[in-house]
């Protein structure tokens, strides 16, 4: 049996975070770039905890992914809600220069760093492409070459967060291939899936189980249930295969 | 201890959630959000076994149809995600843990600590005295059906006075221990304990 002595955790303490820059991704969406000092820097796909304080005292709190790669600008990107709390106020009333508090970073699972070997498969639905985007520019960032391909489902066109810069890392890098698929729309010249992520589509974009790539899966629940269970009926080991699922079951 | 920065323009308006049943930083939802760390697995009732163990001896083992046999607890809770969502009045039916124990024989727990066992792999620490008298049961239904896959069919533990990644999904075994052994999101930076009313979210909190 081996002991590790585990090192002191200090607690994660609350930070100041101001708005640097507000970036309109989509009609729903907004990226945030954050000045947060002392940022102890992340891995591609953790999260931080939100915290929002209104005058009166009154705060409320909520879990966002991080957008940035380690060592860049911090970025929150948030989709606004109907009935969100805090992404309505996020991605909504918030300003350049306004600010709120965060602590992190979250999670030591739901991960990407350039020593991970394998290819790499990314799935993504809406804005579950957040974490799966820092995990995109950690790996342009370190140069790493391993061969990848984000398979990202979006409502519409107009809803495809990041589109440009995955269209910049796609042709500046042969060995990342981005395929999108649409389930509501199909714009004129639209050559790409117009449905929503399925077996055949997982199949033919996809890695062989062969390969043991790793697998990423972030969207709303029925989209990550359906692709997860898919994937291991593919013969994808479970073991790797992460999820992170937002919003109900719909059950 | 400094003042947090007002968030300039925000208003908020969850205030009426602050009721005594929600603990510091939740929030109510109506829905029923769904984490997992991985793929739903598909149970086969039929291989299906539920076992304690006290370290690696068993000490009773159930197939699903005993399982189902023993007597059936009904409860009325809520539930704390660490994520950060609240929902009250949750019900559920199962076999309370002081009934497992009980029907294995055991006056009270042999180990003062435990470690849950999931199928698919996932694992998650509990102290033995968090799962008893009346505290804790492995939950088949919830609101009347059968417990849904996703939401950790068949079987789940529920612990719900500690934050509901301890209420692990599709549990299969729980292993009584004389050290305690840190589980899976234990070992990934969350809080030992996880008692939502002291906000023990992460490690160090």
């Amino acid at each position: 049996m081996t002991v590790t002595e585990a090192p002191a955790s200090p607690r994660l303490r609350w930070m100041t975070a101001t708005a640097r820059m507000v970036i309109d991704e989509t009609p729903r969406v907004r990226s945030l770039v954050l000045d947060v000092p002392d940022w102890p820097s992340h891995k591609a796909g953790q999260h931080v905890d939100v915290r929002l304080t209104a005058d009166d005292g009154y705060q409320a709190q909520r879990s966002y992914s991080l957008a940035s790669a380690p060592g860049t600008d911090l970025m929150l990107t948030v989709e606004r809600l109907d009935d969100g709390e805090v992404s309505s106020y996020l991605a909504g009333d918030l300003r350049a220069g306004d600010r709120f508090e965060l602590r992190g970073p979250i999670g030591g699972y739901f991960v990407w760093t350039p020593a991970l070997d394998g290819p790499l498969f990314l799935v993504a639905g809406g804005s579950g492409v957040v974490p799966l985007m820092a995990m995109l520019r950690a790996r342009a960032a370190a140069a790493v070459k391993v061969p990848t391909v984000l398979l990202y489902s979006s409502r519409s066109a107009a809803d495809i967060i990041y589109r440009a810069e995955l269209e910049r890392l796609a042709a500046e890098d042969g060995t990342l291939k981005i395929v999108h698929t649409l389930t509501r729309e199909r714009p004129n010249g639209w050559s790409g899936y117009t449905r929503r992520v399925d077996r055949a589509m997982l199949d033919d974009v996809g890695f062989s189980p062969a390969l043991r790539p790793r697998i990423f899966v972030c969207g709303p629940t029925p989209m990550v249930e359906a692709a997860a269970s898919t994937l291991r009926s593919l013969g994808h080991a479970a073991n790797l295969i992460k999820t992170e699922r937002f919003g109900p079951s719909g059950r | 201890m400094t003042e947090p920065p007002i968030s300039r323009g925000f208003r908020g308006r969850g205030r009426g959630d602050q009721s005594a049943r929600v603990p510091p930083g939740q929030h109510l939802v109506t829905d029923f959000p769904v984490l997992s760390a991985g793929p739903t697995p598909e149970a086969d009732l039929a291989s299906w076994r539920f076992t304690l163990e006290d370290g690696e001896s068993p000490l009773a083992e159930w197939s699903w149809a005993e399982f189902n046999a023993l007597p059936q607890t009904d409860v009325v809770v809520d539930i704390h995600c660490v994520t950060t969502w609240s929902k009250l009045d949750t019900a559920w039916r199962g076999v309370a843990f002081d009934t497992l124990l009980e029907a294995a024989g055991l006056s009270e727990p042999p180990g003062p600590f435990t470690l849950v066992h999931c199928e698919g792999g996932y694992t998650t620490n509990v102290p033995s005295e968090d799962l008893v008298d009346g505290k804790a049961m492995v939950a088949t239904l919830y609101d009347g059906e059968a417990l849904h896959p996703e939401h950790g069919g068949p079987a789940r533990l529920l612990v719900p006075h500690l934050y509901f990644w301890k209420s692990a999904k599709w549990v299969r075994r729980i292993q009584f221990l004389d050290a305690e052994q840190p589980g899976f999101w234990e070992e990934n930076g969350y809080h030992i304990y996880g008692d939502p009313w002291r906000e023990q979210r992460y490690d160090g909190d």
